[in-house]
Order: C-alpha cells, then sequence, then structure tokens
C-alpha cells in the first residue's frame, strides 16, 4: 500500500517538473529499451508440491524514457519494467525502475525520484551494495534491483566525490509464492510484515559515501543508517499454514571498498560492518580477476575470477545458520570472443567450505542481427545439508533460455 | 585553464617556427633517418595541438570476407592535455544492446592509462585493465591502440624516404610502438609535406607481416587550422575483413572541462 503512496507521489512530482518542462526546440527526447522472452527448463519436478513443474516462460518489457533540456544540464529518466510470468504470480510484477530528475552543475548534481544505485567491486557477491531492495523473484544472483526513491546530493571535489541520500519510504524484498521454483521450503508472508522502526516502510533512511581515484586504485567508503534490506525470517502460522514472516530491523552499517588494477591483474576488497539491534557483524568479500589477453594469438580474452567471501557470525552462530556466504570459495572464468556479435561466455563455481554445498553457473550471450541478443544460462546447485540455504533449491538445477529485442 | 590555454598557444608557435626552419631544410640530409623521423612526427603533432577541446561522432561499419556488415555509432568527447596524454569520454549507442553504455579514459604519454567503462543495466562503473591496448575495439578491426591519442613518447621513430600518396608529396616514416603491450612491431605512416596529416598507415604484427593497411579520406580544415578526415578504412589483410569510419558533427573549443570527464559524468553521458 505505501510503495502505491510513494509512487504516486514521485508521479506526482514528476507530472509537474514535465509540465515546467520547457518544451523549446532545444529539449532532446529519447526512447530505448528492450523486450525480452524467457524459457526456463527445469531437470527435475522441484521438492514442494506445489511447485510449477518442468517449464516455466515468461516475457518482459523496459522501455526508457528520456527528455533533457539546458544542453543536458537537466533530465528527465522514466523506466518502467514490467514481467508477466506463466505459472509464477509473484514473478508477475511491475516496478518503476527508474523516475528521476537530474540537475547538472560545474561542482555539484542534484539527482531526485526514483533511481538505482550500484557501490561495489566484487562480481559474486555485492555485500557492500545497500542502497537498492533486492528483486529477488527476477534471478537469485541479486542483481535485479528495485527503485528506490531518493534525493541524492553529488559533490565533486578534488579529493573524490560526496554523495549524500535522504531515502523516503521502504520497498520491501519480493519473494516467490506456493508454485515459484528457486524459494526456501515455506512460503514467504508478504502480508503481514513488521518493522523495527515504528515509522515502518516509512523510515527515512540516511547515507552518506565518499569514492575517489588515487592513481590505481578506486577506494569508496560509507555510512548508512536506516532499514536493513535483508529481512530476518521466522516461522510461524498464518491461517492455519505454516510460513515465514518478514521482519525488517533498523541497521547502522559501515561499508568500504577498494580496487587495485596493476596491469592484467584487478585485486578487489570489500567489507561491511553491520550492527542492528539483534546483532554485530563484520562480512568481507575479496579476491582477483586476472585477464589474459588475447589468448593464443586470437582475438580472445580469458579472464580468470577467485574471491572469499566470509561472515564474523559463521557458521555456529545462530543468526549465522542461514547465511549462504561465512566461509565460501567462488572461481569463474569470462571468455570474450571480441567477434562482430560481441559472444561472451562466463562459468562460476562457489562452494561453501563449511558444508557440502555447491552451486555452478554458466551464462553465455551473443548479439544476432542489429537488435536481437540471445542467451543460454545453466545453474546447477548441490547440498547434502539440511541447514545449507543451497538444501532447499538442490531439485531447481535449470536451464534457461533468452531472447531479447533491443529498440 | 587561462594558463593552459595561453601555454597551448605559445607551444604551437614555437612548434610553427621550428617546422619551417629546420624541418623542411632537413631533408638536405644533415640528419639521420631517426632524427628526422621524431622532426616529423613532432611537427605533426604540433600541428594538431591547441584545439582544447573536441567533439564528434563516429559511425563504423564492420564487414567481414562475405560482405555482411554490422553498425557501431560512437559519440566521443575529449579534452587536450599539454603536460599528459588527454581525457576522454566515450558513448556508444548502437547497436542497440550497448546504448547508454560509456567509457572514460585519462590516457597517459607514460604507462598505462586509466580507464573506467559505466554498465547502464547495472549503474555499475568498473575500473577496467587498460593493458589491453592489442584486442579489438566492439568487433571491428581497431584495435584500442588505433583509436588511442598519438603521443610522441608512444614511439621511436625512422624516416624512410619520400612517397607520393593520392597525389601528395609525402614523408614516409617507420614508427616503432615502447609499449610491450603493443600488437605491433612496427608501423609505416605517411604524412603530407604541406599539412602534416596522416594519409595511410600500414600496421605490422607481432611476426613482423603486413596486418592492417589504414588509409584517410576527405580532409577538412576546421578554425583554419586542424585537419579531420570525413571517412577512413581498415583493411585486415590476414582475415579478409574490413571497418569503415564515418566521423561527423565535428566541433572543437566547446569549452569542456576537467569536471565533464569524472565518473559522474560517466554515469549520465548520452
Amino acid at each position: 500500500m505505501n510503495r502505491l503512496k510513494d509512487t504516486a507521489k514521485a508521479l506526482f512530482g514528476i507530472t509537474t517538473l514535465l509540465l515546467l518542462l520547457p518544451l523549446t526546440a532545444a529539449a532532446e527526447y529519447e526512447l530505448s529499451g528492450k523486450l525480452g522472452l524467457e524459457q526456463r527448463l527445469f531437470a527435475e519436478e522441484g521438492q514442494y508440491d506445489q511447485q510449477l513443474e518442468h517449464t516455466q516462460a515468461s516475457i518482459f518489457i523496459e522501455p526508457e524514457f528520456y527528455w533533457a533540456w539546458n544542453e543536458g544540464g537537466d533530465s528527465l529518466t522514466f523506466k518502467p519494467f514490467y514481467r508477466q510470468d506463466e505459472f509464477d504470480d509473484e514473478r508477475s510484477h511491475f516496478d518503476i525502475r527508474e523516475l528521476s530528475y537530474i540537475h547538472v552543475s560545474e561542482s555539484w548534481e542534484l539527482r531526485a525520484g526514483i533511481r538505482k544505485e550500484f557501490w561495489g567491486v566484487t562480481e559474486f557477491q555485492h555485500l557492500v551494495d545497500v542502497i537498492n531492495q533486492t528483486d529477488s523473484v527476477e534471478d537469485i544472483d541479486g542483481e535485479d534491483k528495485l527503485g528506490q526513491l531518493m534525493l541524492n546530493l553529488s559533490l565533486v571535489r578534488d579529493w573524490g566525490i560526496v554523495d549524500l541520500y535522504l531515502l523516503p519510504g521502504f520497498r520491501e524484498r519480493t519473494f516467490g509464492d506456493e508454485n515459484s521454483r528457486l524459494r526456501a521450503p515455506l512460503v514467504v508472508n508478504t502480508d503481514n510484515i513488521s518493522y523495527e522502526s515504528s515509522k515502518e516502510d516509512e523510515h527515512v533512511d540516511l547515507a552518506i559515501r565518499w569514492s575517489h581515484s588515487i592513481g590505481d586504485f578506486d577506494l569508496g567508503s560509507y555510512w548508512f543508517q536506516g532499514t536493513n534490506r535483508e529481512p530476518l525470517l521466522t516461522p510461524s502460522f498464518e491461517g492455519g499454514e505454516r510460513v515465514l514472516n518478514q521482519y525488517y530491523s533498523q541497521m547502522d552499517q559501515f561499508g568500504f571498498d577498494v580496487q587495485a588494477t596493476l596491469g592484467d591483474w584487478l585485486w578487489k576488497f570489500e567489507t561491511i560492518y553491520r550492527s542492528t539491534s539483534e546483532d554485530d557483524f563484520w562480512a568481507t568479500q575479496a579476491g582477483f580477476e586476472y585477464t589474459y589477453v588475447g589468448i593464443l594469438d586470437s582475438n580472445v580474452d580469458v579472464g580468470l575470477l577467485a574471491e572469499y567471501g566470509w561472515d564474523s557470525r559463521g557458521d555456529d552462530d545462530e543468526a549465522g545458520a542461514g547465511l549462504s556466504t561465512q566461509n565460501d570459495l567462488f572461481l569463474g572464468s569470462r571468455i570474450a570472443f571480441n567477434d562482430m556479435q560481441s559472444s561472451e561466455v562466463l562459468f562460476g563455481l562457489g562452494a561453501d567450505l563449511d558444508h557440502s554445498a555447491f552451486s555452478f553457473l554458466i551464462e553465455a550471450n551473443r548479439r544476432i542481427g542489429e537488435n536481437f541478443k540471445v542467451s543460454l544460462d545453466v545453474r546447477l546447485f548441490q547440498s547434502s545439508e539440511p541447514s545449507d540455504p543451497l538444501y532447499s533449491i538442490r531439485e531447481d538445477d535449470l536451464l534457461q533460455f533468452g531472447l531479447e529485442y533491443y529498440f | 585553464m587561462f594558463y593552459k590555454r595561453s601555454l597551448a598557444t605559445l607551444f604551437t608557435a614555437v612548434a610553427l617556427s621550428m617546422g619551417s626552419h629546420s624541418v623542411i631544410s632537413a631533408s638536405a640530409g644533415d640528419l639521420d633517418a631517426e632524427k628526422l623521423g621524431l622532426k616529423i612526427s613532432t611537427e605533426a603533432k604540433a600541428r594538431d595541438t591547441g584545439w582544447l577541446d573536441n567533439t564528434s561522432n563516429m559511425q563504423m561499419i564492420l564487414r567481414n570476407k562475405q560482405g555482411q556488415e554490422s553498425i557501431r555509432e560512437i559519440k566521443t568527447k575529449t579534452l587536450e592535455l599539454l603536460d599528459d596524454g588527454d581525457k576522454s569520454l566515450t558513448i556508444f549507442d548502437k547497436p542497440r544492446d550497448v546504448k547508454g553504455t560509456s567509457f572514460l579514459s585519462f590516457s597517459h604519454t607514460v604507462g598505462n592509462d586509466d580507464q573506467w567503462l559505466y554498465l547502464p543495466s547495472l549503474k555499475r562503473v568498473k575500473r577496467i585493465s587498460s593493458r589491453n591496448k592489442s584486442g579489438p575495439f566492439m568487433g571491428s578491426e581497431f584495435s584500442f591502440e588505433d583509436l588511442s591519442s598519438f603521443e610522441i613518447p608512444k614511439y621511436s621513430y625512422k624516416y624512410l624516404g619520400d612517397e607520393e600518396v593520392n597525389g601528395l608529396d609525402s614523408f614516409k616514416v617507420e614508427q616503432y610502438p615502447a609499449d610491450k603491450n603493443s600488437g605491433y612491431t612496427r608501423r609505416i605512416v605517411w604524412i603530407d609535406k604541406a599539412e602534416y596529416r596522416v594519409l595511410k598507415i600500414d600496421f605490422y604484427d607481432r611476426k613482423n607481416s603486413l596486418l592492417k593497411t589504414l588509409a584517410y579520406n576527405d580532409y577538412k580544415q576546421y578554425l583554419n587550422k586542424f585537419w579531420r578526415a570525413d571517412s577512413a578504412l581498415m583493411i585486415n589483410h590476414q582475415n579478409g575483413k574490413s571497418t569503415e569510419l564515418h566521423w561527423s558533427n565535428y566541433a572543437f573549443k566547446t569549452g569542456l572541462q576537467d569536471s565533464d570527464f569524472s565518473r559522474n559524468t560517466l554515469k549520465r553521458a548520452r
């Protein structure tokens, strides 16, 4: 409900802005975007009775409308998103990914509206990336995000860029329902959500981030105060059925990320310290990416990636029991063919060193003609310990075909 | 900014006077081939100094052996720096799947360049390795080093003689890349004697066989000083592919500043 209210508020603001838009010949307008088809094939039927079986098709659209005036000094972007899924009602969803106004001055920028902000340097886990809520029904890699309402003042100084954020309104994480694949044994209750803050999802969050490039190093550090994007899920009875109830605490989080770009090597390090009323902890993701350029005198580049993820709550801790990354190793390889079709393949392996749990992925894509792109994704999961989060999706091995049209 | 402008004018004036006296009389033969090669290249660079900043649109037509085509469209903004390599922002428009992707580069005369790539779908700015000089740019026959700004310390030089190209009397200069990551052992560059414009380049691969030939066409003069080609054609002799370049909307001294080349501008470049 509040999500609707926020959206309505933002829409009102943007409409007002649009009316004020000087519709002179100098104003620039652009429409672009993508339309996609996706077919998932699951090798097995799924562990839980109501889950959809072997196939799952969906279609999505994500247009982007862009207006600029004052020679680009002011601009407005509107990017809605909609996915229609064959079986999964929760995966059929609408979101405003972006509806934002930017004003640019020589030493500062003001960005207002619904936006997405990415922080961090690592590839397999995005620990420090905290502004936007994860749109987890889209994919399980945590890279799809819901639009976040914000006011962001960005100051450009000789000693770096300082970003100040005022984040009114909170978005709950998206979760699948009974027939969704790639879910926990119990369905997450998306009604009855509780918050630590009495302002619930209207708590105004704050963040400040400094980022800078010094020689071969790119650094960033921030402090965030507000609603924890990760809900605490607790089993309970709701209408005679066992479900997982969502609870969103308040948190203070410090984050730091650095990448050293040294020749063919990229060294990456991210760490956070999070303090909530339940616990305080540190977590780190660190590793490297080495690129072998032009393997065997060809145009093919082969990148090798390795990252390690650690969490101070560890395995024994009660809060840490359900952690997906507490002592995990990730290995991967990125192959770029550098051909006319920009063909690319990414392989990845994640291994939980405390449990016998592995996940494996392949992501391959190439362009077809000038406006189409095809992709093939494979995801395999293996787990033999019920306490591990991968255990609940161990029968969700999948093959996914995608076709995207860009306009 | 004012300091840089006046320095640019001074530098150009010195270079021009040096050109009219020493380079042309040097063909008399009292300098050895290396010094002459350097002189000619220095003069060519000097004549193309002082434009401060520039913007242009570029279309690439990629052709394979069978004649199949693929189009790339990019915009570039460049800031001239006299004490180091240029700063540039490249914005991708076509193919559509990379629309909104942009690339920021701080090139350096010595050492690796600093490069960042912005990926619009993730809203992520990524610092990338600039060691990949020899790899193809967007699947074309141009490598990253072919498209980077020409700086004197990037090569050593040798004057090979005079030759006519497209009816223009030209210097033929051999250039040896200083960077060990270069994809070439050498390039042979033809520079016309009247205006010091690069007319043609032959590229020799790491095994020293002829790999590619680049020819520039239809030079036009801007601001009564700077020559820019309307098009260019790169032919790869080894794989039979080619890439055609067409430039449009050239503009110089547009008032771009250092602040137009930051990670913030990268994120909203159009």
